[in-house]
């Protein structure tokens, strides 16, 4: 990509070889080869895009822009110095008329720019048009270049400058592309030439081999499949695990909802509460759950109660002077100190409910007896509400499943909390960092018994994950072959989950699932579960 | 002298898409043609053929604006601008 156009020196006179109506000539000239580009580019482009580069085609040879340039001119300014203080006195009035004006101004600085190059014969600046789709080699990218990015062209980033948390990085975060910063001598790279770009190695080589080529082939591949779910969570002979999202809040059921998510496994209604001196109203929570319910139709929408306490204090549900936050007064606990809260919430829950085209299911969060299990059931059904379970995250709960799913309908592990408290390690504390992992072969025996209690029960009540283990690819597998019904996870999993899991048979997943409760330890139980699925090394997961 | 008043169809006002209709309009034509608001001094009407000047002008919807132009042909052209600022282009 171009180097941004610097700016003319301030003062910056007329060269002695030029005359002022050679100077005017070539001014006028280059307004008019920006504006047919301009005017080229707008041809191409379609809706809002299109009226918003007719315009800036527009300005490019505007008597106002012009003019003003052409009177510095004539006092003796150079036509780039000229042109300069136009642009930046027109782009001043623009953005003191405020609102959509002022958003404006910043295309008059761009066809500033670009007649600025014009007229030095150097490349316009900005992102290249081209038609084949191509890796841009940078200084480094502003904000402004990520409007005009298009990621189906641009195929990876490469920038001289910056770092991880620049702005570069940043965008090819958030667009999914390949990219190396800080990359030493690629400014001397000529347009046109073919790289190599290993994002995770953070390496680029010239002149690629077959070997490479293979590897772009294989990473395509992946980077298709990773980035699609079918809408169908399945194993490879047929057996179904719908796999759900877990969000907090409209926008993110929306956007779960385009990723193919088959429903909501997990909704966190903290959303509604968070940064809140009192509780929402009852109408306040109606509006925010069918927001959610709206982008289901015809789907199981799963509602966690409000969960406030330990990582999550509320100022009028939590008591913040507890030595022991975690073991405290949180999640279903909080109504036994402040009754009322759970009631109205589950009111409105019901409420968006009713008249909402989700099949809407409601669980309590931090459950422990099965008398906290039928009391919650009870609440639902004086609300109104026909399906409650509760979560597992307690391994009290865990061990007892059998008889809390006499009580109610179903019931989701979360197994962050549930890891925490099987392993008695601080989930926010960095040093137990080992101990917190789902892949403890206890907490996997946990999530078993607990579908042991399912089976036991007899009625085939489904048993869920919606925790982080969940939106691992490989764990996912051992859970389906422990006999987990559901996986909720974060809509950007859904793709790599669908995708490994489609690559083994139901036996399959119980003989991993098998290897993984008799590791000794989480490292041992995820290196032989990982060895056996060969899928995980073509997709590069 | 040639003068004409019209009033801004377009729900956006003159900005944006209108605008560029219309600035591209005028350039069209070989005569000079300038736009003011009614009732502002003549001498502070911009030239029409300026998006810049249209869009700092900031006439809304049903703002009146006055189009000047002098030589020939100057009342027919008027007539077809009048037009295209009284039909709501943001529409189309």
């Amino acid at each position: 990509m171009p180097k941004p156009v610097s700016e003319p020196p301030a003062g910056e006179r007329l060269a002695s070889s030029t005359t002022v109506d050679d100077a005017t000539a070539s001014l006028r000239a280059a307004s008019k080869v920006v504006q047919a580009e301009l005017q080229g580019r707008a041809k191409a482009a379609t809706g809002a895009s299109q009226a918003v580069l007719e315009a800036t085609a527009l300005m490019a040879a505007d008597p106002m822009l012009i003019k003003a340039a052409v009177k510095l001119v004539a006092a003796g300014t150079s036509a780039e110095r000229a042109i300069w203080e136009s642009g930046a006195s027109v782009a001043e009035m623009l953005y003191n008329l405020g609102g959509y004006m002022a958003d404006r101004a910043t295309d008059v600085l761009d066809v500033r720019a670009r007649i600025v190059a014009e007229l030095r014969g150097v490349p316009a600046p900005g992102i290249p048009q081209s038609t084949e789709p191509f890796i841009l080699v940078a200084e480094d990218l502003a904000p402004a270049d990520t409007a005009t990015l298009d990621p189906a062209k641009v195929l990876a980033l490469v920038t001289s400058g910056g770092g991880p948390q620049s702005h570069t990085a940043i965008i090819a975060r958030a667009l999914g592309l390949p990219a190396v910063v800080a990359a030493a001598g690629v400014d001397d790279l000529a347009d046109g030439t073919v790289v190599y770009v290993d994002g995770a190695a953070g390496t680029l080589s010239v002149d690629p081999g077959a070997d490479e080529q293979e590897l772009v082939a294989a990473w395509l591949l992946a980077a298709e499949t990773l980035s699609v779910f079918d809408g169908t969570g399945t194993t490879s002979d047929g057996h179904l695990v719908p796999l759900l999202a877990n969000v907090g809040g409209a926008t993110d059921a929306v956007k779960a909802a385009e990723l193919g998510a088959q429903g909501v496994g997990l909704l966190r209604t903290e959303f509604c509460f968070l940064e809140r001196e009192t509780e929402p109203t009852i109408d306040e929570q109606v509006v925010a759950y069918r927001g959610v319910f709206d982008a289901f139709p015809g789907k199981k929408v799963v509602v966690r109660t409000l969960d406030a306490g330990a990582d999550k204090p509320l100022p009028f549900l939590t008591d913040s002077t507890e030595p022991n936050p975690s073991l405290g007064v949180r999640g279903y606990r909080t109504d036994l100190t402040t009754p009322g809260v759970l009631k109205r919430q589950l009111t409105a829950i019901a409420t968006a409910a009713a008249d909402s085209p989700a099949d809407v299911w409601v669980m309590a969060p931090m459950i422990a007896t099965v008398d906290e299990a039928a009391d919650f059931a009870a609440m639902c059904r004086v609300a109104g509400l026909k399906i409650p379970g509760v979560m597992v995250e307690v391994p009290s709960a865990a061990l007892l499943a059998d008889r809390i799913l006499g009580e109610v309908d179903f019931v989701s592990l979360g197994t962050n909390d549930l890891t925490q408290y099987t392993m008695a390690a601080d989930r926010q504390l960095g040093t137990l960092a080992a101990l917190n992992s789902p892949w403890q072969p206890a907490v996997l025996h946990l999530i078993k018994l607990t579908v042991a209690g399912s089976i036991a029960q007899g009625k085939n009540k489904p048993v869920g994950v919606c925790g982080e283990a969940a939106a691992d690819p490989v764990l996912a597998v051992v859970l389906v072959g422990l006999g987990v019904a559901t996986l909720s996870m974060t809509a950007r999993s859904l793709a790599a989950v669908g995708a490994v899991l489609k690559t083994v048979t139901l036996d399959e997943a119980k003989r991993l699932a098998e290897l993984a409760l008799s590791a000794r330890n989480a490292d041992e139980a995820r290196t032989s579960v990982r060895a056996e699925l060969p899928i995980l090394a073509k997709l590069g997961l | 002298m040639s003068e004409r008043k019209a009033t801004i169809a377009s729900r956006v006002g003159l900005h944006a898409r209108p605008a560029s209709i219309f600035a591209a309009a005028v350039g069209e034509l070989p005569i000079e043609v300038t736009i003011g608001m009614e009732g502002a001094p003549v001498e502070d009407a911009m030239d029409a053929s300026s998006i810049l000047s249209l869009m700092s002008l900031g006439a809304a919807n049903g703002d009146v604006v006055v189009l000047r132009a002098e030589g020939e042909g100057a009342d027919e052209a008027l007539e077809a601008l009048v037009k295209i600022l009284e039909t709501d282009l943001d529409a189309e």
